[in-house]
């Protein structure tokens, strides 16, 4: 498989959330707004990149046994700087995320991926493959979060367009569930 | 009476899944039959009670007095891994019939963000070790909870005609959303 193609198919192909159904619950969790869903997906991507590449360099060494236990740790690694980052760096957003920063470790995405396609694939094309996942994996929570901002507040990035008060079930977490399952509904529907 | 109002706010209105949004991978991917559910539900409170009872003695005994609580991710996330692994060893040679009842949900319990997510929670929340426990359990007995109800659900939508586009995962988030909807006519209970 060529690079372009293994990026891409992060996008619709092999989308983490919209096809695979992973990592669900920062998906949900984190788009009442479309910054923080934006914010959360370029944490897991940063996480994603970092634990793929290493992993691919480190899989000849790590005995077969004590593989994921070995991925965690290095997964977990990745985390804790994400989350220093972040807590000095984007303080307000450190906060609106909360619990789910040290929470990208349970991530099915990023375990998925280093087991997956990390530990059989060189680096290059494994920094490649998170690259690609993590932009997938954002894009579609931005997407989710463009939505729910815009029915649920009349705003995008905070910027008010549509006067009211708008659909304020959207913000809050039934919106959440409802807007995800059309959301997969819709990708079913053009893949078919 | 705090613990009530504690139990209460745990399971209904703070719904783990429905509100918090922890733990939707198992909720979406065991919920399909009532007996799964109820058996996904037992092995995660479980795990659940006992995870937070040791991440809270690790905190407080050895993270915070050498002062680095911020290896807290990997720390818990490793305690967890093995505190499974090891319920899953003890199960099989202690009790064989709990073991096959739980055996099989066990090895998916490490990725459940609930079990993490409730040993950060009641660090970050300055809970003791009574009221940590009493939020664990009562956490996941919202979990089960929501899980169970949702396979309830999930049983009749079988026999229903749903447009193909739906099936599977859109409609089982749908219904979620609406039994997310339900729980919120809890709010009003405790202030």
């Amino acid at each position: 498989m060529n690079q372009f193609k293994n990026f891409t198919k992060g996008f619709i192909r092999e989308n983490p959330i919209l096809v695979l159904v992973l990592g669900t619950c920062p998906t949900l969790a984190t788009t009442s707004s479309s910054l923080n869903g934006l914010g959360m997906g370029i944490a897991t991507t940063f996480v994603l990149i970092g634990s793929n590449a290493v992993i691919s360099l480190l899989a000849n060494v790590i005995p077969d046994k004590v593989r994921i236990p070995a991925f965690v740790v290095i997964i977990a690694s990745f985390v804790t700087i994400v989350d220093l980052l972040m807590q000095a760096y984007v303080p307000s957003l450190y906060d609106k995320l909360g619990i789910f920063i040290p929470l990208i470790v349970v991530n099915c995405i990023v375990l998925g991926r280093a087991e997956a396609y990390a530990s059989k694939n060189g680096v290059w094309s494994s920094f490649i493959d998170g690259f690609g996942m993590g932009l997938g994996f954002t894009c579609a929570l931005g997407v989710l979060g463009a939505f729910r901002e815009i029915v649920g507040s009349g705003s995008i990035f905070g910027y008010k367009f549509i006067p009211g008060d708008g659909v304020l079930v959207f913000i809050l977490a039934p919106g959440a569930f409802i807007a995800l399952g059309y959301l997969i509904a819709i990708v079913n529907k053009i893949k078919k | 009476m705090e613990y009530i109002l504690l139990i209460i706010s745990a399971v209904f209105i703070n719904n783990v899944v429905l509100a918090q949004f922890l733990g939707i991978c198992p909720f979406l991917g065991v919920s399909n039959k009532v007996g799964t559910a109820l058996g996904m539900a037992g092995a995660v409170t479980f795990v659940i009670v006992l995870a937070t009872m040791a991440t809270y003695l690790i905190q407080i005994y050895v993270l915070n007095p050498l002062g680095i609580a911020f290896m807290q991710t990997i720390t818990f996330i490793l305690v967890i891994a093995a505190l499974v692994q090891m319920v899953e060893i003890i199960l099989k040679k202690v009790s064989q019939g709990l073991y096959q009842a739980l055996g099989i949900f066990l090895p998916l319990i490490t990725t459940n963000c609930a079990v993490l997510g409730v040993a950060i929670l009641v660090i970050k929340k300055n809970y003791n070790l009574l009221e940590g426990v009493i939020f664990g359990a009562s956490t996941a007995i919202g979990f089960g909870l929501a899980l169970v109800i949702l396979a309830g659900i999930r049983e009749q939508l079988e026999l229903a005609e749903i447009p193909k586009g739906m099936k599977g995962v859109p409609i089982s988030l749908v219904t979620a959303g609406i039994l997310a909807l339900a729980f919120m006519g809890f709010t009003g209970i405790v202030k």
